[in-house]
């Protein structure tokens, strides 16, 4: 016990911050997603050829490609990249680009194609009379939009994007790799230094079931919430 | 873009899926006996076995699967009891303990597809077994489970492509299957994107095989023929 005691002598508040790490990069990841589902998914519906295999290029790539290797991807090429950039600019020295954003940005794009995917169903699973009965109501697209349909698209694609969310924040173990201390890190600095690996895991294990255990309870929460009036 | 490089990067990548298919296939065959295991503990009426049975479930679909990988080959290693019976031939080398947590990993998620899968069975067809004056054995092994494996199909075959991206997770623990020689030529080259195209694709052509026999094997046995 005394190993997870705060302060100098123990892991305890770094395990914790850890811990926030984790919650803070799941979140900015699972929002990263969002805005790539913002935009893939009404491609992936569009009636355009060209854009609906745009759109599904990518839930298929990022589907079918390990986590790790599209971490990998990132780790390695983000900085080339920035400093690829940056030299047309003039500037060649050499840029470090943050831990945080390389790997929310990863796991951002792995789980935008899994909320494109759940968006895609919630959208099409929408009774065509909805869209025009906002239509004949004489809304203008943004309220037909935003009062008729994202609404009912929401109540029906909270239960899928709770799975989404228990897969991003498992993910994030992964960002570990590229030096981030998130749990899965601080565990193996810890395991490092005292040689216990058995008890930080098991701890860290602990600590991921506590956030799967805790978001399930929030997003029930939600979902009785969005579901108001059925 | 480096094509010379993808050119001569291409055979090791694919003699590495050659690994990543064998942890594959390996950890997926246990996994299916733990499944279907865990399965029938879960539609068991004891109490104790039942939360047993969803406990195992709950923690290994509930903590990702690096921490189940560490667990087992870091932190097993640890405990001297282990290292002084036969168990430690097989806990000393990481391609056995990396099947373990994909096993027992691909397990939790098997046993849950199978029990509503058996859930679903119509209580009819059970009753009408039994008015053949079928034994519940009988029952259980020629009528339960046949429906239950054509009824888990299409949940199973995502799970092998999940199970498959899992076994990525192998380099961490110093093995080189298709992930682990990736990273070690782009660590070496230091060309991610070409790097990636090839493994990548590779990854995306064993998918795209996986989705289609497991479509095969639904028109198989679906029910209307």
């Amino acid at each position: 016990m005394e190993l997870l005691a705060f302060g100098n002598t123990g892991w305890g508040d770094e395990l914790f911050y850890a811990t926030l790490m984790t919650i803070a990069v799941s979140i900015t990841a699972m929002l990263i997603g969002f805005s790539f589902a913002a935009i893939f998914t009404p491609l992936k519906i569009s009636k355009n050829k060209l854009l609906n295999f745009v759109a599904n290029s990518y839930t298929t790539v990022i589907r079918g490609v390990p986590e790790l290797l599209v971490i990998y991807l990132f780790f390695f090429g983000g900085t080339g990249a920035v400093m690829f950039v940056a030299s047309i600019f003039g500037y060649n020295e050499y840029i470090e680009i943050n831990a945080f954003i390389t790997g929310a940005f990863a796991i951002g794009i792995i789980s935008g194609a899994y909320s494109t995917e759940v968006f895609r169903g919630a959208v099409q699973s929408i009774d065509k009379g909805q869209f025009e009965a906002a239509k004949v109501l004489g809304l203008s697209k943004f309220a037909q939009f935003f009062k008729i349909i994202l609404p009912q698209v929401l109540r029906l694609a909270i239960p899928n994007l709770s799975n989404v969310w228990q897969i991003t924040l498992k993910d994030t173990s992964l960002i570990s790799v590229t030096g981030l201390v998130e749990i899965m890190r601080q565990s193996y600095i810890a395991a490092g230094s005292t040689r216990d690996p058995l008890f930080f895991y098991s701890f860290a294990a602990v600590l991921y079931l506590i956030l799967t255990y805790l978001s399930m309870k929030l997003i029930n929460r939600l979902e009785v919430r969005y579901s108001r009036g059925y | 873009m480096d094509i010379e490089l993808m050119v001569t990067s291409f055979p090791k990548l694919l003699s590495a899926a050659v690994v990543t298919l064998k942890l594959l296939s390996v950890s997926l065959i246990i996994g299916l006996f733990i499944g279907l295991l865990f399965a029938i503990l879960r539609i068991n009426r004891n109490i104790f076995i039942n939360k047993f049975a969803y406990g195992y479930s709950y923690v290994f679909r509930g903590t990702p699967l690096l921490v189940q990988i560490f667990i087992i080959y870091f932190g097993l290693g640890q405990i001297e009891y282990l290292r002084s019976t036969f168990l430690w031939v097989i806990l000393k080398e990481p391609y056995w303990c990396a099947i373990i947590a994909f096993a027992l990993n691909t397990g939790a998620y098997t046993s849950e597809i199978l029990r509503s899968a058996f859930q679903t069975i119509k209580p009819g067809i059970i009753e009408a077994g039994k008015s053949l004056g079928l034994s519940n054995k009988i029952i259980f092994y020629k009528i339960q489970i046949p429906i239950a494996i054509r009824q888990s199909l299409p949940a199973y075959g995502n799970e092998i492509i999940l199970m498959m991206k899992g076994t990525s997770l192998a380099s961490t623990v110093t093995l080189m299957d298709l992930t682990g020689v990736a990273k070690y030529i782009i660590s070496t080259t230091f060309k991610p994107i070409e790097v990636f195209i090839v493994a990548g694709g590779i990854y995306l052509f064993m998918t795209f095989i996986i989705h289609n026999v497991i479509k095969f094997l639904e028109k198989k046995y679906s029910f209307s023929n």
